[in-house]
């Protein structure tokens, strides 16, 4: 009996020595998990913004790296450009899709260029040693101020010029970083004039964003031109004719040594094909009632753009 | 050190519909919502359980398996089925502060001495009376104990309530988060375990008046004998 | 259901990053935690202290750990090594005070009669004391890693897989199934945990049958 004892306890014992060392990576349990240090050289790995339209692009990327025979690891939905931007710079990834004019707020607070082209060459002035931006896409996905028609229509506002005035009785809603960002409330009340009665944290034009905006909770939004949602609840697109929201072209963001000729190649043809039209179609797919893969959707507009 | 404190220093944040006043009163809001359901749903279920000797098999199954639900997901869940507002987080909150009431209160009654229970009933106490009583006041330290517990998980994660767009300090914890901006989000970390210390201290507090002298921590030595 | 059968692949994946997640914090908690619950148990001081400072550590949100850790002990942001360290923190401030209460409840005469007989302090501790208190120890690892399992969820939050992905995927593109497979796969799991656990300590502890 006591043999028995002492046997399973040297068993148990060994047992979870061995888990130990084995999960530790070499003995040391802070040396790293399985899929957060740093990947090998040979190795890219996608990130991806925590919103669906990010994880499509971060899949269609993904998907034809893979295609092109370059080794691919994908870390999506890590959520927002401040919490994601540091893990590229940290190596705990490598590429992730991004928008001309936001990212280039993010590096250049000052930055002034509004047009697709002038955003795209400021943009590789501005991005930090280490970082570069390969082609951009004709595909845009602005920021834009979204209100209800009854808003719209008590207000005569077309335009965020027309709106100003009327900000003050206005709760704004949005994801927490629209708060600091330089083209968001700042940026609002610098070039229109216009504060908000109130800023609610929401999130990137997502669920809580939308059911806030149906309920009333909040007046405005802050919502992305390709989203499929603002058509369909006959929701207002406030024109920005004074370019608060800059030029918003998607394109790679990259870890300057992946960058090999191969992956260049690969997501240069992307951005070829990839208009503002795809982007909304895409979209409009991936919320579909059936729910399909963001990565079953990236394959097929793969293979039916002969990529 | 000052990447923990300086914007929990900051007098700027501690005033208006987002400073921390503010905030500490939605805080306590939610928790107390949340608490006060989870007493009137976990409480008579485990009291019925202790007092009848009946179902503590279900009881404690069903304990366990709230136990393991995971927060986020009843919280996402909830948003998707009933939009969003009050409703999400008070119900995560609640299922995650159900069990430990439910079992303090079906291990508090369970275990009051039998002898006790028996000599009630030799004297002719309704059931009723028995329950109210002898056995709820007997049960008193382990039954505050589960609500306490209770209190603690809420208070900590009320923090969620923000990830759907409501208030508490779990505004600063998730508006750091996206901001990347570390001093916010250890200011509301540390705001966070700052008033579950306090709560804590209430609930002892409020434990000694409520807990007969005669069950204090004591009885082992003293008390009623076996 | 269909949803469920076309992503097994995902499932599978997601199963092992949660199990690896949930249960490393356990293994690495229990054996810190043993040291300092014996301490715990033999000075009065180092009781006060040690079930202090865990009673507060319990109280950080894990969320906010997760994401400060890298700032106070420069891991990467988005390493899962932070919800590792976080769910090891909260594994042994549940175990200090299990393990010490367990130490503490075993009889003095057992350990004067185990001396007696020339145990050494160490020997005694391994072969007498803590397979004595095994019972309770088992209950507390129990009780933290089904509060694991459910907490790894947490760090989906901020983009780290386990089938927390499942809740935040779901949520962004408002798909319930997603969700409530998320919920279902967890329960199952802590349910097979809590009863592998159950096994383990019946195992290790056949003189707790002897005679029933």
């Amino acid at each position: 009996m006591k043999r028995t004892v002492a046997g399973l306890v040297t068993v148990l014992v060994a047992a979870l020595g061995l888990t130990a060392c084995g999960g530790g990576g070499g003995g040391d349990p802070l040396a790293g998990g399985n899929s957060g240090s740093q990947s090998p050289s040979d190795t890219i790995t996608v990130g991806s913004a925590n919103f669906p339209e990010s994880q499509l692009l971060a899949e269609i990327y993904a998907a034809a790296l893979t295609k092109a025979g370059v080794k691919v690891s994908k870390k999506l939905n890590i959520g927002s450009r401040e919490t994601y931007i540091p893990a590229l710079k940290d190596g705990s990834i490598d590429l992730i899709p991004e928008y001309s004019g936001v990212l280039l707020q993010y590096f250049d607070k000052s930055a002034t260029a509004t047009s697709a082209e002038d955003v795209y060459t400021a943009l590789g002035k501005a991005l930090p040693s280490g970082l570069s931006v390969l082609d951009k896409s004709a595909a845009e996905d602005k920021d834009a101020i979204v209100v209800t028609k009854e808003t719209a229509d008590k207000y005569n506002a077309k335009s965020l010029s027309d709106l100003a005035p009327h900000c003050g009785d206005l709760i704004l809603g949005s994801a927490p970083e629209f708060q600091k960002r330089p083209d968001g409330v700042p940026g609002l009340q610098k070039t229109y004039n216009c504060t908000f009665k109130d800023f609610k944290s929401l999130d990137a034009d997502g669920p809580l964003t939308v059911a806030a905006l149906t309920q009333g909770t909040i007046q405005a939004a802050d919502m992305f031109t390709t989203d499929s949602t603002i058509e369909k609840n006959g929701w207002v697109v406030l024109e920005d004719p004074k370019f608060n929201f800059a030029a918003q072209n998607v394109l790679p963001l990259i870890n300057t040594s992946k960058a090999s000729d191969t992956v260049k190649k690969t997501l240069n043809a992307i951005a070829t094909k990839l208009d503002t039209k795809t982007l909304t179609e895409l979209n409009t797919k991936l919320g579909a009632p059936d729910k399909p893969d963001a990565s079953k959707i990236a394959t097929d507009w793969l293979a039916s753009a002969g990529l | 050190m000052n990447l923990l404190t300086s914007w929990l220093f900051d007098p700027a944040n501690w005033s208006g519909s987002t400073g921390v006043p503010a905030r500490l009163v939605e805080h306590l809001w939610y928790t107390a919502l949340a608490l006060v359901i989870a007493v009137v749903i976990g409480f008579p279920l485990g009291a019925m359980v202790g007092h009848t000797k009946r179902g503590g098999f279900v009881l404690v199954g069903a304990a366990n398996v709230l136990r393991a639900l995971p927060t986020v997901g009843v919280l996402t869940l909830v948003v998707l089925l009933a939009g969003i507002g009050l409703i999400p987080p008070i119900a995560a909150l609640t299922l995650l502060a159900i069990p430990p009431i439910m079992a303090g209160a079906y291990a508090g009654i369970g275990a009051v001495e039998p002898v006790v229970v028996d000599a009630a009933r030799g004297v002719g106490m309704t059931e009723r009376e028995i329950l109210f009583q002898v056995e709820i006041p007997n049960a008193m330290p382990l039954i505050f104990g589960g609500v306490r517990s209770a209190a603690l998980q809420v208070v900590a994660t009320a923090t969620i309530a923000a990830y759907v767009g409501l208030g508490g300090f779990g505004r600063y914890v998730f508006d750091g988060l996206a901001l990347h901006d570390y001093p916010q989000m250890a200011g509301g970390a540390i705001l966070v375990a700052v008033l579950a210390v306090l709560v804590e201290l209430v609930l002892t507090g409020v434990q000694r008046l409520v807990v007969s002298p005669g069950l204090r921590p004591v009885r082992t030595s003293g008390g009623i004998q076996r | 259901m269909t949803w469920v059968f076309d992503h097994l692949g995902l499932l599978g994946d997601l199963t092992v990053t949660h199990v690896y997640l949930s249960v490393l914090p356990v293994v690495i908690g229990l054996i810190i935690a043993i040291p300092l619950g014996w301490a715990a148990s033999r000075w009065r001081p180092a009781r006060a202290i040690l079930l202090t400072v865990s009673g507060l550590l319990y109280t950080i949100p894990s969320l906010a750990l997760i994401v400060i850790l890298p700032a106070l002990i420069s891991t990467k942001t988005l390493d899962p090594v932070n919800v590792i360290i976080t769910l090891t923190v909260y594994t042994i401030a549940l175990l200090v005070r299990s393990i010490a209460d367990a130490l503490s409840s075993v009889p003095p005469t057992i350990v004067a009669a185990a001396t007696a007989i020339g145990y050494r302090p160490l020997k005694r501790f391994v072969g007498v004391e803590f397979p004595l208190a095994i019972p309770v120890v088992v209950a507390g690892l129990r009780v933290a890693m089904v509060s694991n399992i459910s907490l790894v969820s947490v760090g989906a939050l901020i983009g780290i897989a386990g089938y927390g992905q499942l809740f935040t995927n779901g949520f962004q593109l408002q798909f319930v199934t997603e969700i409530v497979t998320g919920i279902v796969a967890t329960l199952v799991l802590a349910l097979i945990a809590d009863l592998v656990l159950q096994l383990i300590g019946r195992l290790v502890t056949p003189w707790t049958r002897v005679g029933r």
